[in-house]
């Protein structure tokens, strides 16, 4: 059978680092790039006798988290201890949440070519990271930083509902799109802070049970992960023509070869030892505190993105990019609350601004300029008071000023002329210069009327009013 | 009448009078060690210059005018499992040798606060394990009133250092009956509070949600005094309890009449020793003279307790105790090669013969295809035992019993058979199950002389319920006067 | 129940215990007369009882999300039994 006569069923665990100050279960901050074990403390370091007190912030973005993806909310969730034993797991367990979990059977919408699909959410949960092991450090050794340890994470655990590395992509990326509006997880693959692992199987088009599935690491990215995806699709579906089966691993994305390649455990077959976590008592989540959550909720960037196409009537492409982070959308709506030529504003969005913006590695937050003032400089230029062009370049001055557009259009004498006599004037000058091109012009030749345009406009210093410019010579031309 | 002689709160009050100075008390206190340690062997180490420093500059309170709280400069023993910065502490366990902890546990902060010399470490059952002292990685302790015998574990060292009046007083802690059982066998008064009373935050842990320190005195005034200094919401520890915390001295001499006290069947069976049980219902007799009524009542699961306590706590305790890998502190094998042998070898050559065996016993109750039938059903009957005792207070105020079945046992004579010594606990362990406070006071010796303990076992934070019914029984007695013969 | 010296060994490695022979045998012997005895639980009709896995149950407490001084690395790796720079230091793992 060819791969097109199997069917993939994938589901993806995240792992969203929290955007809290101090870790899970101690106060130590969970700065990013510190030198190793500067962030530690008897209690991440699972010194004798210490006992974790929960950071009430790591509960309020869990339960944010799974309101926006529909979950049910657990009154009481219970805390578990995940037993191992590895250098960077202090303790010898990982306080985690096992089968009492904050969030259960929440949903995350996706586009696919065939339109929506809600992918079911199984669970999220909340634990605590294990540190770093250093293993090329030389001297035979490994080196042991705990900084990262306790630093809190939410697991959340989609069903397999995901059926190629599209979807996937697809669903992770909204994903990450979900908890940076959230304001619970930077995003960021490169670093680590937001992660994933998949499960792939396949089995025969048509069959309903589940193949035996392998769990895939360090996909840093999205194109890794559609990569391994793909790879190990293919590779499931070799394993099978070929007769074989596919064993349940965890298989580890070789970036420099581009392929999957089984983790083999050198260790005896896990055993966790679940149980529930005395030292913490079970999180309780008020009714009340549920609601105010919940009233609290962001718009949502789907949600977002569906009312920007019917509200500013624009383009599901520019809504898209506009509507990708909240500061911009949030901009957006602000100008759009001073200029009503939605899609022309959009068009600036997507053209100067995006470029300012990269260029200059400005973030949003940084802009000198008002939307105030955004929205006067457009309206400039839809009065002719300034051309388009010119337009562009007031807003770099704004851009790197803060000035008015009015105090710079000013300044640089870039304001446009549309006095009709002044105007009228070179008209006649240059028409009274070019008697044959005239003739030409009335023989038939019209494309002779592109040359007095640009006569004119050089003689003013291209500060003529174009729709007046052309409207005039018309005039004169006898159209 | 020596100065060790003293009780804390007389020796409080001749610091308060200026009678005495700190700096006296606690070289009294060493000198007594210096003494009949060699004998008693209740100390792992002495901080002689800590203790020295802290009782100066309690004295230099006491003449300002200004003394931290009423015990302010009254020195105390503290259990090897109580985390002292700068302080060696081991658990009795040979893992943690040269541990230098870089932070004071809160009762730690909390009693150097309230001015109290810390003199040293007490010996222990290695990680709380054991209900003889003999599981010390180092040596065992021996009781001051039959030094052939034992001062009863885990917290041994600490009851024999009180008893032989090496101390004024000591903390331990009570995972099973590790306070009240050596409290019973020394002839000194021994209270576990209530669950979450006091915080565990900086204490060695054994079982997660059984253990609970506590005050070892030789009064229970003296009891009800020093829980007033430990006795708080710790934010540090998510266990610990918000209750409010009452003047455990209020009404510590209100007497028990019209009060019900229950007394458990199930804790007056075959193989309690005679004299014990003579003793103990001589103490009935005694609380009915003194005005209060005894109903008989039924703790049905008690038969239960034991196995479900042996399941439970080596479960915690194997969790617990992996932290001790070799990695960050503490003993690493000399012989590691590998990360494997960094973790087996440590913890083979770490740990001692009893910590092994409840950690294998754990680590099998939590495993897969064994959790349900073990870790979880005794999870369950540990609802039924704590229903048990949810009945019973509500038809009476305080249950009493013996604490121990037996008076103290010879050393070695238990160490073969562990069934025999987990049988030492029957009486005190359902209290941990249930989380209830339970004290145990002096209430007699047998012809040979050993001290027999009473149990009192009360509501949830009725502490101060149980310090006035053993004060009620105190207070008719000198039990506490007599010195062992040392 | 009796355990059997295969259980032992497969607890002990899951506990990273190197037992030598003669412990393993004692703790056969040991574990299985302590399993025999609690197998009395057994008996008991627990199916509609809730677990207790708190002795009390007090309102949960929690801490304000805000940063607390951490140790100084030389605190932290001061009882460390190798370490290199500000870090713990183990045999080379293996992956």
């Amino acid at each position: 059978m060819p791969v097109s006569d199997f069917q993939p069923v994938i589901g993806l665990e995240v792992h969203a680092q929290l955007l809290t100050q101090s870790k899970i279960f101690c106060g130590c901050s969970t700065a990013f790039g510190a030198e190793p074990n500067r962030n530690t403390c008897p209690v991440c370091l699972g010194m004798p006798g210490v006992l974790p007190v929960l950071n009430q912030r790591v509960a309020e973005f869990a339960v944010r988290t799974g309101l926006a993806l529909e979950c049910t909310i657990r009154p009481t969730s219970v805390w578990s201890r995940k037993n191992y034993f590895y250098p960077d797991l202090p303790k010898g367990y990982q306080i985690t949440q096992f089968d009492q979990p904050i969030c259960e059977h929440g949903r995350l919408v996706i586009d696919t070519p065939q339109g929506e699909k809600a992918i079911r959410i199984l669970r999220i949960h909340m634990e605590e990271d294990a540190g770093k092991s250093v293993h090329d450090a030389g001297g035979g050794q490994s080196l042991v930083d705990l900084n990262r340890a306790g630093v809190p994470l939410l697991e959340i655990v989609s069903q397999p509902d995901l059926r190629d590395a599209d979807e996937a992509v697809e669903y992770l990326k909204a994903m990450r799109d979900v908890l940076v509006y959230l304001g619970v997880n930077d995003g960021n693959l490169e670093e680590g802070s937001f992660r994933c692992d998949a499960n792939v199987s396949v089995m025969p088009k048509g069959s309903t049970t589940f193949g035996q599935r392998c769990e895939l690491k360090n996909l840093n990215s999205f194109r890794f992960l559609k990569q391994a995806i793909e790879y190990e699709i293919a590779r499931q579906v070799d394993v099978i023509e070929s007769g074989g089966k596919v064993v349940q691993e965890t298989r580890l994305w070789d970036v420099n070869k581009g392929v999957t390649r089984s983790m083999r455990s050198k260790e005896e077959a896990h055993d966790y030892r679940y149980f529930p976590e005395p030292d913490l008592p079970p999180l309780h989540v008020s009714a009340e505190a549920i609601d105010a959550a919940a009233k609290a909720l962001p718009e949502l960037p789907r949600a977002k993105l569906q009312r920007f196409t019917s509200q500013y009537g624009l383009p599901a492409y520019d809504a898209r990019i506009l509507t990708a982070e909240r500061p911009l959308a949030d901009y957006f709506e602000a100008c759009a609350g001073h200029y009503k030529d939605y899609k022309k504003l959009s068009n600036w969005f997507l053209g100067e601004l995006m470029r300012l913006l990269k260029e200059e590695g400005t973030p949003l937050s940084a802009l000198r300029f008002t939307p105030a003032q955004l929205g006067e400089l457009l309206g400039a230029v839809d009065q002719g008071m300034v051309s388009a062009n010119a337009g562009k370049d007031v807003l770099g001055e704004m851009f790197r000023t803060g000035k008015a557009p009015a105090d710079i259009i000013a300044e640089k004498g870039l304001a446009q002329v549309s006095d009709t006599g002044a105007i009228e004037a070179v008209v006649d000058d240059i028409l009274a210069k070019n008697a044959g091109e005239i003739e030409k012009y009335r023989a038939g030749k019209k494309q002779v009327f592109g040359f007095f345009v640009g006569q004119v406009m050089r003689a003013m210093k291209g500060k003529g009013n174009p729709a007046l410019v052309n409207e005039l010579l018309k005039k004169k031309l006898g159209d | 009448m020596q100065l060790t002689d003293l009780t804390m709160l007389e020796l409080a009050a001749k610091l308060a009078a200026g009678e005495v100075s700190s700096e006296e008390a606690t070289r009294a206190s060493l000198t007594r060690i210096q003494q009949v340690d060699p004998k008693v062997r209740a100390f792992l180490r002495v901080d002689e210059a800590g203790a020295l420093a802290a009782a100066r500059a309690s004295d230099v309170r006491r003449k300002s005018g200004s003394p931290a709280s009423t015990l302010d400069g009254v020195p105390l023993g503290l259990k090897d499992i109580f985390l002292t910065e700068g302080v060696e502490t081991t658990a009795g366990s040979r893992i943690l040798e040269g541990f230098v902890p870089p932070y004071d546990a809160t009762v730690v902060r909390l009693l150097k606060e309230a001015g109290l010399p810390l003199v040293g470490k007490l010996n222990m059952d290695e990680f709380a394990m054991g209900s003889s002292n003999e599981s010390s990685a180092f040596f065992p302790s021996h009781n001051p009133w039959d030094v052939s015998r034992t001062p009863g574990g885990s917290s041994g060292g600490s009851a024999a250092a009180v008893a032989a009046r090496e101390v004024f007083g000591a903390l331990g802690t009570d995972t099973g009956g590790s306070i009240r059982q050596p409290a019973a066998l020394t002839n000194t008064v021994g209270l576990k509070p209530t669950y979450g009373r006091v915080s565990r935050f900086g204490v060695i842990a054994f079982a997660s949600s059984l253990d609970q320190p506590g005050p070892m005195t030789r009064t229970v005034a003296d009891a009800a005094a020093l829980l007033q200094v430990i006795a708080r919401p710790d934010a540090q520890d998510a266990t610990s309890a918000d209750a409010p915390v009452p003047d455990y001295s209020a009404d510590l001499e209100a007497g028990v009449r019209g009060l019900k006290l229950g007394v458990p069947r199930e804790y007056f069976t075959e193989g309690m020793d005679p004299e014990v049980e003579a003793a103990v219902r001589e103490a009935l007799r005694e609380y009915e003279r003194l005005g209060a009524t005894l109903v008989d009542v039924s703790l049905p699961h008690t038969k239960y307790a034991l196995a479900t306590y042996y399941l439970i706590a080596p479960a915690e305790a194997s969790s617990n105790l992996a932290r001790y890998d070799g990695v960050r502190f503490g003993l690493r094998a000399k012989d590691a090669r590998s990360l494997r042998d960094v973790y087996a070898l440590t913890r083979e050559q770490g740990f001692g013969a009893e910590v092994k065996r409840r950690i294998m016993l754990g680590t099998f109750a939590l495993s897969s295809g064994y959790y349900d039938a073990h870790y979880l059903r005794a999870q369950k009957v540990r609802t039924l035992i704590r229903e048990d005792f949810t009945r019973a207070f509500q038809q009476v105020d305080a249950l009493v019993s013996p604490t121990s079945p037996v008076p103290a046992f010879k050393l070695g004579e238990k160490v073969e058979d562990p069934l025999s010594m987990y049988l030492m606990d029957i009486y005190t362990l359902p209290c941990n199950l249930a989380g209830l406070p339970g004290l145990s006071v002096p209430c007699g010796f047998t012809k040979a002389g050993l001290p027999v303990g009473l149990q009192i076992l009360g509501r949830p934070f009725d502490e101060a319920g149980l310090l006035r019914i053993a004060r009620a029984y105190e207070r008719e007695h000198d039990f506490f006067r007599r010195s062992a013969p040392l | 129940m009796a355990l059997t010296l295969e259980q032992v060994r497969h607890v002990a490695t899951l506990a990273r215990l190197s037992l030598t022979p003669e412990e393993e045998q004692r703790f056969t012997t040991q574990l299985s007369a302590v399993l025999d005895a609690v197998e009395q639980l057994q008996s008991l009709d627990v199916e509609a009882v809730e677990p207790t896995s708190h002795a009390t149950l007090t309102s949960s407490r929690l801490r304000e999300d805000v940063t607390r001084p951490s140790l100084p690395p030389e605190k932290s790796l001061a009882n460390a039994p190798a370490k290199s720079d500000t870090s713990f230091a183990v045999p080379k793992i293996i992956e």
